[in-house]
């Protein structure tokens, strides 16, 4: 990689300003004139929605996802000018403004479809219909690892070839030669007969008078330039000299502070409070009931938090005041034996299967609450003014935030400007907009600009939770060995709708859930589903291996006969993870396989267990995401998922006790750190499928690897996260319960 | 930043801070803690709240040349005594070499814990120019990254401590004189 100089290049910032933006392969016509003062100044031309060309023939990619370190900004600029043929060096991008014009079709669309590849023939209708689904819903979610598998393939590969295509028809009109002779390279348009050779910006304004094609070709592999390569993210300079602007980091004059105290218990509210005391404390301006949290205004942040703490808050009793973990597990356990279960997946006759097996293995695996613990802790800016309304925040959905907090103050969505920031820290938690919605009810209210920050202990005790989860299996097992039927009864089922399903060839399937509502709020934590669901089917994958007496390996790999792709891949894992390499006393190798958001992905885990403490020295993983757009970015993405997905199976659990959630700061919810972090080995196969995502696949297979290999290690089976809550020693050596 | 000019109320005392070679005046009660000192009275957003107890390292400065957590430090007690925050880590033309190590090993992601990570693992270059894994496990394990970056940590330390590039900070300078 090459040096960068301090300051040489722009990171993403956000254009303001409204307006209606309809992408290319919508549906024909020119929208640029409608969206042309919106993005761009003196000397640029729009050539279509995504692209902006200006008069040193700098490339711009407008991009419609934020950037919480995942590194898509760059790789969707990528994909733009890969397929633009542009200079890498001369292109850089925005992120787009929160309007409903920029609502993500091409990521609804992904997600309707699910990855299934529109026929070409199809696109232009079918995109008609996404535009409209998403602008309903109010999306411009940054999440379900979407990004590049559907934004890029369906936005911005399909954005840079049009412009492209634009660009020679304006060159082929002004050189009055025929389109089919020209070429085009390094942001480039080329006429080989003649020795014409100018750049996109000559053509730039005349291309972007032309009506964008609804279908333009698009390369194959074998002519891609830019991506695939690893080239240096844009947003990495300013996040090494504290230039980078977080939500957190905005700062002007007049602006005034305010930290707040949620219900402790989910669904009380404010009965009464007494603020006497805070307000005589020194810079404090305002104490102000929401009804479900109080907050205090000051003039600066540290003396928000020392008044709020001096702030008599009586809370309404709402009957939850004695919810206990224990007790939310008892009820999971008891709906699943109790209720009728909804079908998820019905193959064959698992019931039938079951009642004639040679032997029946049951198991039931637990997982606890999850808080998503961004680094940057929850934080909004709202100026509240003459009837409109400003928010500065590092949102994963910006739109959906402009119409919540629309909704809340009784405004127009016209009324309410969104301007978004780098975010440390989504994980599924900055999809949410409850913050914003606080930060402006406060802005009313004391009638001045305010930067409200949570402090670290409301963050993790006023998330919305990876849900806790019982999940009970039962296998019909030959004395072949053969798999007769699986079958499986969870509660609380969300997305993926797939996360439960299992690749394996097993005959007579039935999946099920039942509900257990209860008053701790849920939401989409890093892989979603998946994160549960992957450590419960591989667990007992793993389990039926040892039933049968085979290695858990080849007993995958047996079950997966003919599935070449994921076979790949787990091979993969088990080559480069040496899974036959002679192992010491005290340690132990696991592995798992979980295919999520279009990816597959195969993790084997090598731990040490000596004196009870469990060391993770090494994670390998393989990972077919189709095609790496970025293959350090992809790495990158798998270590970051494997840290996190680490981090909760070792140390993470959210307890409810009297209702409320126990932990409150990193003292008591456990983070991995520079010490107990694996070495961890990523390997990439590009198979040309489908492209899939990147950001969530490299969680779901960590724990079961992680709980096999503690297995493999000690002979205590980990059936209920976190892996802390357990002793291990290390003279079991044979497995429990079997 | 030029210095801050403030008017005292006569009560509190104005406290004098040195921060990146710069002298400063701020009107604050004296056990405000840094963190706050510096990001909301100076503008030097660079240095981040993160937990508040001091348990994840986001706000870690220089402290006469120590890495220390600004969040549970008051205003008070680094009186007089030079301060680095990650604004001031680079000299006057190139980045630290930590830093450029940092972007040629694409160590960041969120990038929100990163000017902890730089300033823990500058001050323990300074101390221990050629670290062992186990040294740069004790200096450097009081930094979350959510993002779970730590092998590329690991390996940016590494590059700069083998390529023994003179690790030559200015305010370390300063502070040390």
């Amino acid at each position: 990689m090459g040096k960068w100089s301090r300051r040489g290049f722009i990171s993403a910032g956000v254009i303001g300003g409204s307006a209606l933006l309809i992408g290319v392969a919508i549906r024909p016509g020119n929208q640029n004139s409608i969206l042309a003062p919106y993005v761009t100044s003196e000397g640029e031309n729009l050539v279509s929605t995504w692209v902006k060309i200006d008069a040193d023939n700098w490339v711009t990619a407008i991009v419609p996802h934020s950037e919480m370190g995942q590194g898509a900004q760059t790789a969707l600029a990528q994909m733009l000018a890969d397929e633009l043929d542009a200079d890498w060096q001369k292109v850089r991008f925005l992120e787009a403004p929160a309007e409903d014009g920029y609502a993500n079709y091409p990521l609804i669309k992904g997600y309707v479809l699910n990855g299934t590849p529109i026929p070409s023939v199809l696109m232009g209708t079918a995109d008609g219909v996404f535009q409209r689904v998403a602008k309903s819903m109010h999306m411009q979610v940054t999440g379900g690892s979407l990004s590049i598998r559907s934004t890029g393939l369906y936005g911005m590969r399909v954005g840079g070839a049009a412009a492209r295509s634009m660009l020679m028809d304006a060159a082929a009109t002004q050189w009055q030669v025929p389109v089919a002779e020209l070429s085009t390279e390094m942001s480039h348009v080329v006429h080989q007969a003649s020795g014409k050779r100018g750049t996109y910006a000559e053509f730039a304004a005349a291309a972007g008078e032309l009506s964008p094609p609804t279908v333009p070709p698009l390369k194959s592999p074998d002519q891609f330039r830019i991506m695939g390569k690893s080239v240096p993210r844009h947003d990495i300079p300013a996040k090494v000299d504290g230039t980078a602007r977080f939500g957190i980091d905005v700062n002007f004059e007049g602006m005034k502070y305010a930290t707040i105290a949620a219900a402790p218990v989910f669904g009380a509210t404010v009965d009464s409070y007494d603020a006497i005391k805070a307000m005589t404390m020194p810079g404090v301006i305002e104490v102000i009931n929401l009804g479900t949290a109080i907050g205090v205004v000051a003039e600066g942040y540290w003396q928000a938090k020392q008044a709020m703490s001096q702030v008599n808050i009586k809370w309404t009793s709402t009957g939850n005041d004695a919810v206990e973990t224990g007790a939310l597990f008892e009820q999971f356990s008891q709906a699943i034996d109790n209720q009728e279960p909804k079908e998820d997946l019905s193959v064959g006759d698992a019931k039938a299967a079951m009642e004639g097996a040679a032997k029946v293995v049951e198991r039931e695996y637990r997982v606890p609450y999850l808080a998503h613990a961004c680094m940057e802790p929850m934080n909004a800016t709202a100026q509240v003014e003459n009837g409109q309304c400003k928010i500065w925040i590092g949102s994963q959905d910006p739109l959906r935030c402009k119409h919540h907090v629309a909704e809340a103050l009784g405004l127009e969505p016209a009324a309410v400007e969104v301007s978004n920031h780098l975010m440390g820290g989504g994980f599924g938690r900055r999809a949410l907009t409850d913050v914003a919605i606080q930060a402006a009810q406060l802005s009313q209210a004391a009638g001045v600009p305010i930067k409200l920050i949570w402090s670290r202990e409301e963050d993790i005790q006023h998330d919305f939770y990876r849900p806790a989860v019982v999940s009970k299996f039962r296998a019909a097992v030959a004395d072949s060995g053969e798999i007769q039927a699986w079958e499986n009864t969870y509660v609380d089922k969300h997305e993926p709708v797939e996360a439960p399903h299992i690749p394996y060839a097993i005959d007579n399937q039935s999946i099920g859930f039942v509900d257990s509502p209860t008053h701790v709020p849920f939401g989409a934590w890093r892989s979603v589903d998946h994160s549960q669901h992957g450590f419960f089917t591989e667990s007992f994958v793993d389990e039926l291996a040892y039933e049968v007496k085979e290695d858990p390996y080849q007993f995958r790999r047996r079950l997966l006969a003919g599935n070449d792709r994921l076979l790949k891949v787990l091979d993969l894992a088990a080559e480069k993870g040496r899974w036959t390499a002679p192992l010491k006393i005290g340690q132990g190798r696991g592995i798992a396989l979980q295919q999520s958001f279009g990816s597959i992905v195969a993790e084997v885990v090598e731990v040490t267990v000596l004196k009870g403490k469990v060391s993770v020295d090494r994670v390998t993983v393989a990972v077919d995401a189709g095609f790496a757009v970025s293959p350090d970015g992809l790495t990158a993405q798998m270590e970051s998922g494997v840290i996190y997905g680490l981090t909760a199976a070792l140390f993470g659990e959210v307890e409810i006790t009297e209702g409320r959630v126990k932990q409150g700061n990193f003292d008591s919810y456990t983070m991995i750190r520079m010490n107990d972090a694996p070495e961890i080995d990523t390997h990439i196969i590009n198979s040309h499928e489908h492209w899939g995502g990147a950001g969530e696949p490299g969680t779901p297979a960590v724990a079961p690897a992680l709980t096999a290999a503690i297995f493999a290690a000690t002979g205590t089976r980990v059936r209920q996260l976190p892996v802390k809550n357990y002793k291990f020693d290390v003279e079991i050596l044979e497995e429990e319960g079997a | 930043m030029a210095p801050i000019e403030d008017a005292t109320d006569g009560i509190q005392k104005m406290i004098k801070l040195i921060i990146n070679d710069q002298p400063y005046e701020v009107d604050v009660a004296p056990d405000t803690p840094l963190l706050w000192v510096v990001r909301e009275q100076l503008g030097l957003t660079g240095t981040k709240f993160g937990c508040g107890i001091a348990q994840c390292g986001a706000c870690t400065v220089h402290v006469g040349g120590n890495p220390t957590r600004s969040c549970v430090l008051p205003v008070s007690a680094v009186e007089g005594l030079a301060i680095t925050t990650i604004e001031g880590l680079a000299g006057d033309d190139a980045l630290h070499p930590l830093q450029q190590a940092w972007i040629d090993e694409q160590v960041p992601q969120c990038g929100y814990c990163q000017s902890g990570q730089l300033m823990s693992a500058a001050a323990l270059l300074q101390s221990s120019p050629n670290p062992s894994d186990d040294e740069i496990n004790r200096a450097m394990s009081g930094n979350v990254c959510r993002c779970g970056m730590y092998g590329r940590i690991r390996r940016a330390i590494k590059k700069v401590a083998s390529n023994e590039v003179e690790i030559f900070d200015p305010k370390m300078e300063t502070a040390n004189g």
